[in-house]
């Protein structure tokens, strides 16, 4: 146990929190936009951690060993990271939008300017 | 022109995912076949590809995403994500959808914005109608039910989006 084990388990505590809180939020939240924000910014805030976890990892298994290998680890997770910050906030705002479309509306909202926005389209 | 952007940046990510192939740096047959599947990949999107995506290649760009992702994008999810945690825990929230004005140019630019309300505080964009200058943020605890400008959710991000996708 070193200094940089410690720093991995840091990450992987952060986030195992932030995705706990992520899917707890799905039971906490009313209606489907505020279940998202639960869905979409605990779990990338959770995942960026998992993926630091990683390329710790193998940034210190590179150091001692100069096996590739743990490069291309390293490659390959930062690359899934930038295409998840790429697509989560994407998919939220297509599950938002399709969901007010299909005529979900907020529950307990106190402003809906998308609603005046849309019924004054139609007219 | 976007042929030539289309292959340069799929080549770029073919050269990060096959790295370590021969040593630290890349073995010939891989570089060759790179260049086979960044040609196929480059003709078949170079029409979905928009045609000012060349100066996404510039080099100072790439500096400013990082600083930006790693400055005041990842600061404000700390933010975010404490204050949705806080939310989750206490259940204490007052949602509501925003019309929010902006003031942005292109689509990279939107694109840029409300991805980034949507990984920060409390916010999530439903919609984006760059022909009304506007984006439809919806906000988990609305303390401004006409807000005049997009600082009251986003802060600095309008600023750097502006920046980043000119």
């Amino acid at each position: 146990m070193n200094a940089v084990t410690y720093l991995i388990y840091a990450f992987l505590a952060v986030n195992m929190v932030f995705n706990l809180l992520g899917s707890f939020s799905l039971h906490r939240f009313p209606d489907v936009y505020t279940r998202l924000h639960g869905a979409t910014k605990c779990t990338t805030f959770g995942t960026i951690f998992a993926v630091l976890a990683v390329v710790v990892h193998a940034a210190y298994q590179l150091h001692i060993t100069g096996d590739p290998k743990y490069l291309q680890m390293a490659l390959h997770s930062l690359v899934a990271l930038i295409a998840l910050l790429l697509t989560n906030p994407t998919g939220a705002h297509a599950i938002a939008k399709a969901a007010y479309i299909s005529g979900y509306k907020p529950a307990k909202a106190v402003v809906d300017a998308y609603e005046e926005k849309l019924r004054g389209g139609a007219e | 022109m976007r042929f030539v952007t289309a292959f340069i940046w799929s080549y770029m990510l073919w050269l990060v995912l096959t790295a370590g192939s021969k040593g630290l740096l890349w073995s010939g047959q891989e570089l060759v076949a790179g260049v086979i599947f960044s040609a196929i990949v480059a003709f078949t999107t170079k029409d979905i590809i928009g045609d000012n995506a060349v100066r996404f290649l510039n080099p100072v760009k790439w500096v400013g995403f990082a600083v930006y992702s790693i400055g005041p994008l990842f600061w404000g999810m700390v933010k975010a994500n404490l204050d949705v945690a806080y939310r989750v825990i206490t259940g204490r929230i007052k949602p509501g959808i925003v019309r929010v004005p902006v003031d942005l140019e292109n689509d990279a630019q939107y694109t840029i914005l409300s991805n980034s309300i949507t990984l920060t505080p409390g916010t999530l964009t439903v919609d984006a109608c760059p022909e009304e200058k506007a984006l439809y943020v919806h906000w988990i605890n609305v303390t401004e039910k006409e807000p005049k400008s997009s600082e009251v959710i986003a802060g600095p991000f309008e600023k750097w989006a502006r920046r980043l996708g000119r």
